[in-house]
């Protein structure tokens, strides 16, 4: 939009501006409020919690509702379990997929467009919920946490971005390099990758999310309570009594309100720590790689 | 044309570079030459060929009557008995009536909400509110659906739930949002709008931070006034993206989020709140209904991949170009 104030200064334009700033700010607001308040009750007495409906700071800390949480066996377990299968995971899921979309990136091999064939049709149809689990029953993975980062290990749109960024980069880049003796497989390391970061931050960010919010895969893949990972024991500790589906848990005791909070907190907290670090890269990623010509 | 979700189209072979058979008839030495490309080419390809290919195969008992012991291969064929048994099941109109509200709701509710947000955004002067405001909505979008309902669930909760307690003294009345089936739609409506309204206005943004300014300038000269050139020039500048994200979305009418109906889904609101994605998880993986549920899942992909390319085709028509 233009800047220049002149253009501006008519009273409706300069009413509708405070407007404008009113209404955003308080988009603004209402995208973080319900998280503040998780992150207030997480440190604030239960007793407080009953008394007052809705606050963003609280009047006393405590960090009662972490110590118990931290108490628990259960969601210690899901802690280091969810760390571990994301940490683990998101290396495996990023290998894979920067191993293809290498190869892919090259016009001239022979092959590639059968592949490339191949994934672009798993964009458009897949076989659906059940034949997945009957497949990954069949490879035994179920109640193993393979199950919960293999059946996703390559997004194929992601494959296509990336191949897509490998492709644009200029070839001299490459030539030189291998001039000076290197295999296909220096040039990727050497050459590709370490051109590559802003982008591999943006997936890695997006392969990492996937891993730590996914509640469908675990719901599916594991039926053993001590395997739960982070998402399944918040659902296990919040859907009240309201929402007796009995699916988890059936001798279902309601848990402190201030515990709740502090679960739902740690659940996000890990997004919210490396949010910032990656902001500056994903709207770029995003971007690059889908836009035509 | 910028897209974030692009689902696979025609378009989407040009865009990945997808051409005619190679020329060269070296074929043979060039593979042997490019053995390491294909050694790092391999373990995709597996993946590719195991968790989606075999699967699409694993799809043909929807046409056979599954018995897990005696496999996929020897369970007897039945033909379309299952798909005949879906589409005569009073769920299935029940099913496709939730599915589609809750979608149209989400089009015509959620979609114009991130133009104007990001026509908003574009209007805002104050570059540092600008960037705060983007930074702060982008946020719940990286929360997960779990997060999400567990939010809705303690917002909402009869006990204390603050948003409940401003609802009900508005309101003036005893409503219970969580297990009222009326309230059903609002909130999964309401959630997505929460989640991911900010997050979308980046390809609005994007497109919007290439309109021309000389436009302005000459529609400032005709005497436009602010909304008219909102109006007459920043809208008709990004109707192609306008387009395009409509009709994407036009094409994944039938993906109402499994997760988010799921978490929300309780005994109370069952009669609006099954749709395809859970009634496939319900029937098939907790009562074992594994071919029934399948033709269930193929049904809806066969539509989805119809909605796909009958959407490219759309946008072809309307805008000249592809999704791509």
């Amino acid at each position: 939009m233009a800047r220049e104030p002149y253009r501006f200064n008519t009273p409706a334009g300069r009413a509708f501006d405070v407007a404008n700033v009113v209404v955003l700010s308080v988009i603004g607001l209402v995208a973080v409020l319900p998280f503040l308040y998780v992150m207030a009750g997480s440190f604030a007495t239960e007793a407080e919690l009953s008394r007052r409906a809705f606050f963003v700071w609280p009047e006393e800390w405590t960090l009662e509702s972490y110590r118990s949480i931290l108490s628990s066996p259960a969601f210690v377990r899901a802690m280091i379990t969810t760390v571990l299968v994301t940490v683990v995971g998101t290396a495996i899921q990023l290998l894979l997929t920067v191993t293809m979309a290498y190869p892919l990136a090259k016009k001239s091999l022979p092959g590639r467009n059968l592949v490339l064939g191949m994934v672009v049709v798993t964009l458009v149809f897949s076989a659906g919920m059940i034949p997945t689990f009957l497949i990954v029953r069949e490879l035994g993975l179920l109640n193993t946490y393979w199950a919960l980062v293999l059946p996703m290990a390559i997004n194929p749109f992601s494959l296509i971005i990336i191949k897509n960024f490998f492709q644009a980069m200029p070839p001299e880049l490459e030539e030189s390099a291998r001039i000076d003796g290197a295999t296909d497989v220096g040039v990727l390391l050497r050459i590709v990758l370490p051109l590559s970061k802003p982008v591999l931050a943006t997936f890695t960010l997006f392969y990492a999310v996937g891993i730590w919010n996914d509640f469908m895969s675990p719901l599916l893949y594991l039926n053993d309570p001590d395997m739960w990972t982070l998402q399944v024991f918040l659902r296990q500790v919040t859907a009240g009594a309201e929402m007796a589906s009995g699916e988890l848990d059936p001798n279902y005791v309601p848990p402190e309100q201030g515990m709740k909070l502090a679960v739902i907190a740690v659940a996000t907290l890990p997004v919210l720590l490396f949010y910032p670090l990656l902001q500056k890269h994903f709207a770029k990623g995003m971007l690059i790689g889908s836009v035509k010509g | 044309m910028t897209a974030i979700q692009p689902p696979p189209t025609r378009g989407v072979r040009e865009a990945v570079g997808v051409r005619g058979p190679d020329p060269s008839r070296r074929v043979a030495a060039r593979v042997r030459r490019n053995s390491w490309l294909y050694l790092l080419l391999l373990p995709g390809v597996a993946y590719f060929l195991v968790f989606r290919y075999a699967p699409m195969g694993g799809a043909v008992i929807a046409f056979k009557d599954y018995v897990p012991f005696l496999g996929i291969t020897d369970s007897p064929w039945v033909g379309l008995a299952h798909f005949t048994d879906f589409f005569t099941n009073p769920d299935f109109a029940r099913l496709l009536v939730n599915t589609l509200v809750l979608a149209l709701l989400n089009l015509c509710v959620a979609f114009p909400l991130t133009i104007v947000m990001a026509l908003l955004l574009n209007e805002l002067r104050l570059n540092l509110l600008k960037r705060t405001v983007q930074t702060l909505v982008y946020i719940p979008h990286f929360l997960s659906w779990t997060v999400v309902a567990s939010l809705t669930y303690l917002l909402l909760s009869v006990d204390a739930g603050p948003l409940l307690q401003l609802i009900q003294t508005v309101t003036g009345s005893e409503v219970t949002p969580l297990t009222d089936p009326g309230w059903f739609r609002a909130i999964i409506v309401s959630q997505e709008v929460w989640k991911n309204t900010g997050w979308g206005t980046i390809i609005f943004l994007a497109a919007l931070a290439t309109v021309d300014q000389e436009q302005y300038e000459a529609a400032i000269v005709d005497g436009a006034g602010r909304f008219q050139r909102v109006w007459h020039v920043t809208l008709p500048s990004i109707r192609g993206t306008i387009v395009i994200m409509l009709v994407l979305a036009i094409g994944q009418i039938l993906n109402t989020g499994f997760e988010q109906i799921y978490l929300m889904t309780n005994a109370l609101n069952r009669s609006v709140a099954d749709v395809f994605d859970t009634y496939v998880y319900f029937v098939g993986i907790t009562q074992g209904a594994y071919s029934y549920s399948t033709a269930v899942g193929l049904f809806k992909a066969i539509v989805g991949v119809v909605l796909v390319l009958g959407a490219d085709r759309l946008a072809k028509k309307l805008d000249g170009s592809g999704i791509f």
